[in-house]
């Protein structure tokens, strides 16, 4: 059993936009996780210490914070990957109201999931069956990986820095845009809500929601660039548009 | 022991974070980068003389638009697509067929999807210069939606790219024949080299990823999207290393001109096959 000092964002009682960073020192054990560290403070020195946590297994993305300035999940993150003298510190996500201590109000982004125009499906086959290739799921499938953590919502300077939630809607629902767009059965077309509402322009790319997925969605290769390209088809590509409009092509599969 | 600080501990102010590793060698690195290949990609465009050795064309100077034939290592008048160099070029200007030819990889690269991360982050304005390090504050932050919206043109650019890969192919192919004679040199490898790496990265470029099959919803509706399935999968490929492609083929192709320019200088000996 070591030694191992923490630096943990606490908010106060009464004004929870207010607050201090505590230090704490506690014994840790080999193999513990960032979130097991949280849970012996708790238990031993903080009682009232607020932290969002449920599977500990990396898969329901409740335990999401800053831990060394990088957002990730705390249940993933092993201490052994900091040198034994460093202090850790670990915060709130920086892009949402703090609730209380590690905790956030993330209600912001259920609401822009309800924005989207859900799933449209084109008309079954002839026997009542819908049929897909393989080939045409892959793409989507990596898209379905996300848990919803929000770290890459948290680590977006559009929404972290520049405050732009009325024009952006963020790296984790432009995958599920593009998890619809790509869908070979969906025929809902959400190209001028992309561009428009949900601001694909606002991304400048520069590729940290890629940076902390903890699922390594590629979301801006896979996901974001296809979405800003086919804008770029219908508004932006004189020759495209010329294109789509001899062929029907942005009706064709 | 309690300090204060800003909600949640996150200060405000530009490039502040609590980062503890060296985030910021990247951005460092990137902006050392392109800048020594802007400044010497530069300087050799204004030379306009020693890109042209044997049968070694500089790619900064390929295709020859028009040549000036009394600069020193510079191609015979039959190189030049358009002939002896024009009476209307400005006089401030030195005669370099370069200035005609480095406009469009300059594009291609500039509004490149990798680039563009590259130097957000290195250049100011910084946005943001490393993740989840503060960007620096801006009245209205934008994106790609007002002045930057000419990054859309990127896949025009890419259209020029894809035309220059036929063109730097054929002159790393005609650098192995030499008065008619095959053979083989340093500087035609170095040709060769160059127009695969040019061709990996642009054939591993977002848009010609997305025009050659990302754009279909349906991959396996007709046997034209099934091809294009598979060129879209090739693509692919390339693209999950289009930032090392990026790298590689940059340095290269200025390798390439410094190559052929110190050869034509009779600095550098070119070990050929040939006596010259």
């Amino acid at each position: 059993m070591a030694e191992r000092k923490f630096r943990v964002w606490r908010s106060d009682a009464e004004n929870k936009d207010a607050g201090s960073f505590v230090d704490y020192t506690i014994d840790v054990d080999s193999g513990m996780v960032v979130l097991d560290a949280i849970h012996r403070i708790q238990a031993h020195q903080a009682n009232d210490l607020a932290v969002r946590w449920n599977c500990k297994a990396g898969k329901c993305g409740s335990c999401s914070m800053e831990i060394n300035g990088r957002p990730k999940l705390a249940c993933m993150n092993r201490l052994n990957e900091y040198d034994p003298a460093e202090t850790i510190t670990v915060q709130p996500l920086k892009s949402f109201p703090i609730i209380k201590d590690l905790v956030t109000d993330v209600s912001w982004n259920f609401e822009q999931n309800q924005k989207i125009a859900p799933f449209k499906p084109k008309l079954p086959e002839a026997d009542g069956q819908y049929r897909m290739k393989q080939a045409d799921t892959d793409r989507v499938q990596e898209f379905r990986k996300c848990i919803e953590c929000y770290l890459c919502q948290n680590v977006c300077h559009v929404l972290r820095d520049h405050q732009q939630k009325d024009n952006f809607v963020g790296p984790r629902f432009m995958i599920r845009l593009a998890s619809l767009e790509m869908h070979p059965l969906d025929r809902a077309d959400r190209i001028p809500q992309i561009r428009k509402e949900f601001g694909s322009g606002m991304c400048n790319i520069t590729k940290c929601c890629t940076e902390v997925c903890p699922e390594h969605i590629n979301i801006t290769d896979n996901g974001i660039i296809p979405l800003k390209e086919r804008v770029v088809d219908r508004y932006y590509d004189p020759v495209m548009w010329m294109w789509n409009k001899i062929t029907g092509g942005d009706k064709q599969g | 022991m309690a300090q204060a600080h800003e909600a949640g501990g996150h200060a405000q102010a530009f490039r502040s974070h609590n980062r503890t590793d060296n985030w910021w060698i990247g951005p460092l690195l990137t902006f050392l980068g392109l800048s020594a290949f802007g400044v010497y990609a530069t300087w050799a465009a204004f030379q306009g003389a020693h890109y042209f050795h044997g049968s070694y064309l500089s790619p900064f100077y390929s295709p020859v638009i028009f040549v000036e034939e009394t600069a020193a290592g510079s191609p015979p008048l039959h190189h030049a697509w358009l002939g002896a160099w024009p009476g209307w070029w400005p006089g401030f200007l030195p005669h370099s067929p370069a200035f005609f030819i480095l406009v469009f990889p300059g594009f291609f690269r500039f509004t490149c999807y990798y680039y563009r991360k590259a130097y957000y982050r290195s250049v100011p304005p910084h946005t943001p210069p490393g993740c989840a390090v503060t960007s620096m504050p801006q009245k209205k932050y934008m994106g790609e939606s007002r002045l930057l919206l000419f990054q859309n043109l990127h896949r025009y650019a890419l259209y020029f790219a894809l035309i220059f890969i036929v063109i730097l192919s054929y002159d790393a192919f005609k650098s192995f024949f030499r008065d008619g004679q095959l053979g083989v040199g340093v500087g035609s490898i170095v040709l060769l080299i160059n127009a695969t790496l040019l061709a990996g990265y642009t054939l591993g470029c977002h848009s010609f990823r997305h025009l050659i099959g990302g754009r279909l919803n349906c991959f396996s509706c007709s046997s034209g999207h099934e091809l294009r399935h598979k060129l879209w999968s090739k693509a692919t490929i390339l693209n999950r290393k289009h930032m090392l492609w990026a790298w590689v083929s940059l340095f290269w192709v200025g390798f390439a001109d410094l190559y052929i320019r110190m050869v034509s200088m009779g600095i550098l000996k070119d070990f050929n096959t040939w006596t010259n």
